[in-house]
């Protein structure tokens, strides 16, 4: 079952004189439940793309059914109110949360918002939250700059589904972490799909990461999708010159050979 | 009580923070430091100082005592300066955080605004405005304000144009909150402190600004202001000359002492940042 239908979606801007199309004519679908892996050099589109869909940047033209809503077109109190069903979960494990804000405070805001809770209910969903994604639930009054880096990314991830959305779309989420934490990352995001049913628009210039997670790859060059396949026949097989340099990237350790 | 240790660990803010206590402390217990109204006749007109024990600075060419009239005049001085500054740095705030997240027509006509307060030498429209609205203690207070908030409001808007590009606001977004409490709860609190550290400066201008303005006998007549007694002491520069140095003196010392607390903030500030790096911990 279609959850996501992104229809010939076009952003162009000015860099400095220069007309840049940073989406040119990009069409992809994601089901229900499923991983679709968006792969691509810097500056190939992809954070483009997610910030469109997140809404947090106008698209020129093209269009976008997301559950029953034509998303594109969504404002104020509507957008607001139907902006549970899709959230995101960004690189930057610091950044993306208020300097000033304790664990407990950034689980707040999505629950104050969109559920009808009472605050001392909120405060035990809070700590169901933290639960789920392998944290204590005495950490919600720790300041977030106080706790680890791997730690942060659990809280963004909790922050993400508190609102029970159907998709989730993450931005590198996984690339500033080291090597065994984002392992962990990886599984408990893997744990939460089969769980809850949730979509992810996994993003990463990294193949070996989206190979782990995800069902189908979508390779970006220049703004546009140039190959879409299951996610082994891309990896094996890849068809365009964007997703064969991306295959070639993947680090392999050869010892003496 | 961390923020106060900081601005104690700079030399700067721990002589400023000393004076400034002494200097509010004065302002607060003028009423038992020097009972009575400081206008009132106490003694001969023109008594020198440390000529008679009750009247240790002398008196005025009325007979009015100078100690009397420079414990009081802390008091205005202050109160003027703080007010002012408080409220030009609120009145600055709220516009810079207008402009800077509304962004387009809102931006450009409230910056222009700022613009055209700006380009008006901040006495002037005091001067303009106290006589127009007649001397009294409140419009004062806003006429110094009123001067004096287009520069917080510009940094303001600077501050809030790079933090709502941040991560946190975007994440506010796809939260799905409204905009006014993202810019009230993400990003004011954030884009703050910067302006805070304008405040020492406004408050010190703001001070000189309504001895200025009682100077020029804009002040409100009904209170002692270091600025009427140094007019007053004009006349008789040459025969009395403590009666204008006194008061200048205490005005000199009230500004470097609201200067030097600034520093102090502005240096603790920049620690305190400093010190956030350090704690931010492991980054995996």
């Amino acid at each position: 079952m279609t959850l996501l239908a992104v229809s010939s979606l076009t952003k162009r801007y000015v860099s400095g004189t220069r007309p840049v199309t940073a989406l040119d004519d990009v069409s992809l679908t994601l089901d229900r439940g499923q991983t679709l892996g968006l792969a691509g050099v810097s500056g190939s589109g992809k954070s483009t793309l997610a910030r469109i869909l997140l809404r947090l940047m106008p698209a020129d033209g093209g269009m976008v059914r997301f559950e029953a809503d034509d998303w594109l077109s969504l404002s104020g109190r509507d957008l607001r109110r139907r902006r549970a069903r899709m959230q995101m979960v960004f690189q930057d494990v610091l950044g993306a949360f208020n300097p000033r804000a304790t664990v407990g405070s950034v689980l707040d805001d999505p629950l104050r918002i969109h559920s009808p809770l009472k605050e001392r209910d909120r405060r035990t969903e809070i700590a169901a939250l933290l639960d789920r994604v392998g944290l204590q639930a005495a950490l919600a009054t720790r300041s977030i700059r106080d706790v680890s880096g791997g730690q942060r990314q659990r809280v963004a991830i909790a922050r993400a589904i508190a609102t029970r959305p159907s998709l989730i779309v993450l931005d590198e989420a996984v690339s500033a972490l080291d090597v065994s934490v984002r392992e962990t990352i990886l599984r408990l995001l893997v744990e939460l799909q089969q769980e809850r049913g949730i979509a992810y628009l996994f993003i990463s210039h990294d193949l070996a990461v989206l190979r782990a997670v995800s069902h189908r790859i979508a390779v970006m060059d220049a703004g546009r999708i140039v190959e879409c396949g299951p996610a082994g026949d891309v990896i094996e097989r890849p068809r365009s010159d964007a997703a064969r340099s991306l295959v070639a990237a993947v680090p392999r350790l050869v010892i003496r050979g | 009580m961390r923020p106060v240790r900081l601005i104690f660990g700079t030399t700067e803010g721990a002589i400023g923070a000393v004076l400034l206590s002494l200097l509010v402390l004065i302002a607060l217990f003028a009423p038992v430091l020097s009972p009575g109204d400081p206008l009132d006749i106490a003694g001969p007109p023109l008594l020198h100082p440390f000529s008679m024990a009750r009247l240790p600075l002398g008196t005025d060419s009325l007979g009015r005592d100078v100690l009397a009239g420079i414990i009081h005049g802390t008091r205005t001085s202050l109160t003027v300066g703080l007010a002012a500054a408080f409220a030009a740095i609120a009145l600055g705030v709220c516009i810079g955080l207008a402009a800077g997240f509304s962004g387009g027509l809102v931006d450009e006509a409230l910056m222009r605004v700022v613009d055209a307060f700006q380009i008006l030498p901040g006495f002037l429209l005091a001067l303009a405005l106290v006589s127009v609205a007649g001397a009294s203690l409140p419009v004062v207070v806003l006429a110094i304000a009123l001067g004096a908030w287009a520069a917080p409001a510009r940094l303001m808007r600077a501050q809030v144009l790079s933090i709502r590009e941040r991560d946190y606001v975007a994440a506010a977004r796809v939260t799905g909150m409204h905009p006014l409490e993202i810019a009230v709860k993400e990003i004011l609190p954030n884009a703050l402190p910067p302006v805070l550290t304008l405040a020492a400066v406004i408050v010190a201008a703001a001070i000189l600004t309504e001895s200025a303005l009682s100077f020029l006998g804009l002040g409100d007549p009904n209170i002692v202001t270091w600025g009427t007694m140094i007019a007053e002491g004009r006349n008789v520069l040459r025969s009395a000359p403590f009666l204008s140095v006194l008061p200048g003196l205490a005005l000199v010392v009230t500004v470097i002492t609201v200067y030097l607390v600034g520093e102090g903030v502005t240096q603790a500030l920049a620690e305190g940042k400093a010190g956030q790096v350090d704690r931010q911990g492991p980054t995996a």
